[in-house]
């Protein structure tokens, strides 16, 4: 395999059952690999799992064609993998400006080029940058948690259904600005409820159900498929 | 004399109610900012605070003995302000020491913060004894210097006025020190990485844990700066009023009042908590008898004391205060929970 970072047949749970039975999931840099999958099926496990937060019995993690399968997530998150959690992925009493330095705690240079960045790639951010982060709408703060994951200058982000609970016209923009990010050369991996939309941005696509990798496939033939189409994506 | 009567209460009402009660504002202050940044970042109510106040009293005073002996002095100021940076030191280390050999343990089996309190209390009980064991449970004066900026019969005489106003050095030291000191702290949580990243981390955990932020190296902050404030409110205090363990142990209540009026969590809070309870608790207990002597007409002048209530029930004001607060507005007056 030649991917940049993927995981083999991750096995396990969180002390209980296993929640992951055999499941493995890759990505490129500059490409987009989506995780669909019905409600339970251990989607978002298995990108926790890759970030290290989940015990494992069985299975391997790779970043770069190193064994990253013992490292804590802080030292995948100084590896390079940045991840954005579904839920309380922003620091809601803190500015949008200091949250976005939170983000890039772990960097000692300059950060006045990524500000720079962040700002052009989410000019709302600019805008609202002394404010506090938790009076912001809901699309404005999922900009600020992946503004916050981007400034770590991550080779690969990690995205926990980005989408849940906006609008559908802020879910396109959010994708995007996904498709912006990923034309930088950041590996992305997507965890998604709306599995349609974001298989049609998705490089690759991972059905997973009840743990295990289902089908796989390029995210076009994973659409255009009528077995996955009849099972998840309502036909 | 007629017209000066309504400066004369101002003067009255300034020497008894409101440069006492500033001053006792600024030490509950910096005690309930040290009890709100370990709510904020260790998650648990400090029941020790008061103890750890009254150890950091405690090694104050035995270097301003050691000075003393020495023949160091700091002429008219207080010779405790020569050793307050050293027993700041000293207590920060305490903090860690205990923070190393008890707390630790309890944060590695992720411990519900009433387990944590309850820790406290043995922390508390544990230190107590060890104040006590070291420098006895008696009452003790270790101020020395000038003790007053403004003496009564100066300003009689300066100014003319029946009434005196005495100001005392360690009133104006408390307040100038307090002020400095919470101007540093909020600097530090608001401008510097540092303080910026211990914010994160009690805003919320696991995404400064993402972040890279090391839980560790805040935690270790946190107490240097919880030993710092602890002991110059203890010092102030001493140095203000005198020390005695069991007072210090007293001070628990409006300290914690303090911090869950103002919102506890909240370093702003703390600060706004430490004047409203300070002035609560002066202006209720003061007789106003000679302050409505000048201001009502003679025929109108109070029989009584004009006393709200007396001051041996001070603790019982905190007490009604936060009993109201948690009734109307248990998140107190700034929402908290965050530096």
């Amino acid at each position: 395999m030649s991917n940049f970072f993927y995981s083999q047949n991750l096995v396990g749970g969180y002390g209980g059952e296993n929640i992951l039975n055999d499941c493995s999931i890759s990505v490129n840099k500059g490409e987009i690999s989506v995780i669909v999958g019905p409600n339970g099926a251990g989607k978002s496990t298995a990108m926790k799992a890759m970030l290290g937060m989940l015990k494992l019995s069985q299975g391997k993690v790779f970043l770069d064609e190193k064994d990253i399968s013992n490292l804590s997530p802080q030292d995948r998150v100084a590896s390079g993998i940045s991840f954005v959690p579904q839920t309380m992925n922003i620091f809601n009493e803190l500015t949008v400006k200091e949250n976005l330095e939170m983000g890039a705690y772990l960097r000692d240079d300059d950060l006045y080029q990524t500000f720079e960045e962040m700002y052009s790639l989410f000019p709302i951010l600019y805008e609202k940058k002394e404010q506090v982060a938790g009076e912001l709408s809901g699309g404005q703060r999922q900009q600020v948690a992946v503004g916050r994951a981007l400034m770590t200058q991550p080779n690969v982000l990690m995205l926990d259904e980005p989408t849940a609970g906006v609008s559908p016209v802020v879910m396109d923009e959010l994708f995007d600005k996904i498709i912006e990010i990923k034309k930088t050369g950041v590996a992305i991996i997507i965890v998604e409820q709306n599995a349609k939309q974001a298989l049609n941005i998705a490089d690759y696509g991972y059905v997973l159900v009840a743990g295990k990798n289902k089908f796989t496939g390029k995210g076009s033939e994973l659409l255009n498929d009528s077995e996955v189409r009849k099972a998840f994506l309502g036909g | 004399m007629e017209n000066y009567d309504l400066l004369n209460a101002i003067i009255l009402l300034a020497n008894f109610v409101i440069v006492p009660a500033l001053s006792y504002g600024s030490q509950l202050a910096l005690a309930a900012l040290g009890i709100t940044l370990v709510y904020a970042v260790l998650r648990f109510s400090n029941f020790a605070h008061g103890d750890l106040m009254a150890f950091g009293t405690m090694i104050a005073i035995l270097i301003t003995w050691l000075f003393q002996s020495w023949g160091l002095t700091a002429g008219v100021l207080p010779t405790a302000l020569i050793a307050l940076p050293f027993a700041m030191a000293l207590t920060a280390g305490f903090c860690l020491l205990t923070d190393r050999v008890i707390y630790k343990f309890y944060r590695e089996q992720k411990s519900q913060p009433v387990v944590f309190m309850i820790v406290s209390v043995g922390v508390m009980f544990i230190m107590n004894a060890i104040v006590r064991f070291i420098i006895g449970p008696k009452d003790r004066t270790f101020f020395d210097g000038e003790k007053f900026i403004i003496k009564a019969v100066e300003f009689k005489s300066y100014t003319g006025l029946p009434e005196g106003l005495s100001i005392k050095s360690t009133q104006v030291l408390t307040i100038v020190i307090a002020l400095i000191t919470m101007m540093m702290l909020f600097y530090f949580l608001q401008k510097t990485k540092m303080g910026k990243s211990m914010r994160a981390y009690s805003n919320n955990e696991d995404l400064a844990l993402l972040s890279g932020i090391n839980p560790d190296r805040v935690v270790m902050i946190t107490w240097i700066i919880v030993g710092m404030l602890a002991t110059i409110a203890g010092v102030l205090y001493g140095l203000d009023k005198s020390f005695k363990p069991f007072t210090y142990f007293q001070l628990l209540l409006p300290m914690f009042a303090a911090a869950i009026v103002g919102g506890i969590g909240n370093p702003l809070g703390a600060v706004a908590g430490g004047y409203i309870i300070a002035f609560s608790e002066v202006m209720l207990t003061y007789a106003y008898k000679k302050f409505f002597m000048y201001l009502l007409p003679t025929n109108l002048e109070p029989s009584g004391l004009m006393q709200f209530l007396s001051t041996d029930y001070k603790f019982a004001i905190s007490f009604i205060i936060l009993v109201i607060v948690l009734i109307i507005r248990p998140t107190g007056i700034f929402r908290g929970k965050t530096l």
